[in-house]
């Protein structure tokens, strides 16, 4: 049994061709137990290829991975005991109905017949899934094969769970759902290894986070830590009347620098990162007498740090994303 | 906005889903893995599950030998057999071989379809023995084979076909081509993951098929053919089959002939079995 202070994930030069592509070429990862982990990157960084090594899926062409505290080459099948995925592709069987796909999965980590059926029962009610239970996989929704797809995973508690891209296709609904699901997974203990194209979805959920871009770990940190690498956070002040923009501009130079125009008529801004100098400036437009609609300190959005990072933004691959969900 | 608890943007009764989502999601103990039996019979279950929601490639793979049944009977009976009756009771055997053998290409072809969904990554996930959902498909899907098989019998009775050693000749013959069936099985899952596609399995197996049925002595007495096809009749394994079988049906089988089949369905486990098992395991 390991010990509870080794890493959930200590990845080491992880390599996998296919043919000329290098999809992950070189990746060192470190995850404490208990951690959320966030891996951000865009179509074809290699997250899915890295998930695919980790989870004993594919074998590595270079570098090694120890997963709570098992070798993924040597020790596989001890690996296999304690995780769960939830792939890119939905992993359940479409020609089987909801209930009996988490029956099936029962079984297979060794419940017995009755056990599985409470269990699968437990589940479909938990996740809403009663009015479909009795369907087949293949005529539920997107969000409903997500949810299903992440029950499966939960029939006994996995010590890691690989989610890739768990809300990609999903309304803002069902994509709260999944994030409460995560976190209260996260809570109860289970280290999660979270693959994504959102960097909203990173920053909400995780603690670290790996941004990976042509199968290389290009960055790596808190959140926080991220944002911070890239440059200061700015004040966004809205006014009430556009008309008083060039003087809501004097006032606030008198506390901060480069203040500028948005495309916005009433909206300006400025770098700053110090709370306590923000309250003053938007202190010092009210004693002026000119009304603000709404302020915003805000530290640079994940975007900016992704496109400082790769020097092409991450909306790219979004935009492939809804092509290829479209046709 | 998205840090707000699900709960307050949602209806009241929400309140209840959210407590029954925590319970579900507290931590469930691990049961001990199950034993390699155990898994290979819970997917031979998810394969008998595949029959009842998705009947229609049973009946496909069904259709086709009773239409060469009534066909075959009623075009050719009377120019091979001199009658109808005759032929149908020298042909009966060798369309049971054939309805079944033709069957074991959707054992090929499932594979092949389970290969491009996300399912397969999710049992080879599984902390279970490994070959378990190839096994537990292939003996789901020897149900597959008994059905075809009973089918064709059925048909045959209905013609007018009477079986000379009696129900438990019709029985024994089913078992055996039931159990080439088997083990021919295994090499179609080979091909199933070998080719890209479903399709290019069931056309593969098809085309390895037709020359294997056709070129046996199903349909026509060896004797009757020139030196050269009579010699390629003999040597297929098909024909063996199809003389074992008849053999059972009509009671005048040999242990030999039997044997020989057996032996041919154990060869072909031994030898694609492993081979499936290992390209199973190394996908990627
Ligand atoms: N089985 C495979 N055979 C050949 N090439 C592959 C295979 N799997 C992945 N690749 C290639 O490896 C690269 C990385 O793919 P991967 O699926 O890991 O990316 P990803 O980060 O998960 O992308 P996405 O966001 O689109 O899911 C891509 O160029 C892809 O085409
Ligand atoms: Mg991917």
């Amino acid at each position: 049994m390991p010990s509870q202070t080794t890493l959930a994930i200590e990845a080491t030069g992880l390599a996998k061709s296919f043919g000329e592509t290098r999809a992950v070429d070189g990746v060192d990862l470190a995850v404490r137990r208990g951690a959320v982990y966030g891996v951000l990157g865009p179509n074809g960084a290699g997250k899915t290829t890295t998930i695919r090594m980790l989870a004993t899926l594919l074998r590595p062409d270079g570098g090694s991975a120890r997963v709570l505290g098992h070798d993924i080459v040597e020790d596989a099948d001890a690996v296999r005991e304690a995780i769960s995925l939830t792939g890119q592709l939905a992993s359940v069987d479409e020609d089987l109905t909801g209930r009996e796909n988490l029956i099936l999965i029962g079984r297979l980590l060794g419940l017995r017949r009755p056990a599985a059926k409470a269990r699968a029962d437990e589940l479909i009610g938990a996740f809403g899934l009663d009015e479909a239970s009795g369907r087949l996989v293949k005529h539920y929704s997107g969000g409903m094969r997500r949810r299903l797809d992440i029950a499966a995973s939960i029939v006994v508690t996995p010590e890691l769970m690989f989610l890739d891209e768990p809300t990609t296709g999903l309304d803002p609904r069902s994509r709260n759902q999944v994030w409460d699901i995560v976190r209260t997974l996260a809570a109860g203990g289970t280290t999660i290894l979270l693959c994504t194209q959102y960097l909203d979805e990173a920053d909400q959920l995780a603690e670290g986070i790996a941004v990976i871009d042509h199968g290389r770990v290009i960055a790596e940190g808190t959140p926080g830590q991220l944002k911070a690498s890239v440059g200061l956070g700015a004040l966004h002040v809205r006014l009430l009347d556009p008309a008083r923009r060039p003087e809501a501009q004097a006032v606030l130079e008198r506390g901060l620098e480069a203040v500028h125009l948005e495309p916005d008529p009433a909206a300006l801004s400025a770098p700053c990162s110090d709370a306590g100098r923000a309250a003053e400036a938007i202190a010092e437009l009210t004693r002026a007498g000119i009304g603000v609609a709404d302020f915003a300190l805000g530290q640079p959005s994940l975007d900016e740090v992704f496109l400082a990072l790769t020097g092409h933004p991450a909306e790219q691959a979004s935009a492939d994303d809804t092509a290829g969900g479209a046709s | 906005m998205s840090e707000a608890p699900a709960g307050q943007a949602t209806a009241p009764g929400q309140a209840a889903d959210e407590a029954a989502l925590r319970a579900a999601l507290a931590s469930t103990a691990r049961p001990p893995r199950p034993s390699a039996l155990s898994a290979t019979l819970t997917f031979g279950w998810r394969g008998m599950l595949k029959i009842k929601h998705v009947p229609e490639q049973l009946i496909d793979a069904t259709m086709t030998p009773v239409l060469f049944t009534i066909m075959f009977t009623f075009m050719f009976g009377g120019a091979i057999a001199g009658s109808t009756q005759e032929y149908l009771q020298f042909l009966l055997p060798g369309i049971l071989v054939m309805s079944v053998l033709f069957t074991t290409v959707y054992s090929g072809v499932a594979l092949s379809t389970d290969a491009s969904k996300g399912v397969v990554d999710r049992f080879r996930s599984l902390p279970i023995w490994r070959p378990a959902p190839l096994v537990g498909a292939v003996l789901g899907d020897t149900v597959r084979y008994l059905c075809a098989g009973t089918v064709v019998v059925v048909v045959g009775v209905i013609l007018g076909y009477r079986p000379e050693a009696g129900v438990g000749g019709v029985v024994a013959a089913m078992l055996l081509v039931v159990a080439f069936a088997f083990g021919l099985a295994w090499a179609f899952t080979t091909v199933g993951l070998v080719f890209r596609t479903p399709s290019a399995v069931m056309n593969g197996g098809f085309m390895a098929l037709f020359p294997l049925t056709f070129l046996s002595n199903a349909f026509v007495e060896p004797e009757t053919l020139p030196g050269w096809l009579e010699a390629i009749v003999n040597a297929n394994p098909v024909s063996h089959l199809v003389t074992a079988a008849r053999g059972l049906m009509d009671g005048t089988s040999s242990a030999g002939d039997v044997m020989l089949v057996l032996a041919t369905a154990i060869v072909l486990t031994l030898v694609f079995a492993p081979l499936t098992s290992h390209l199973y395991r190394r996908r990627s």
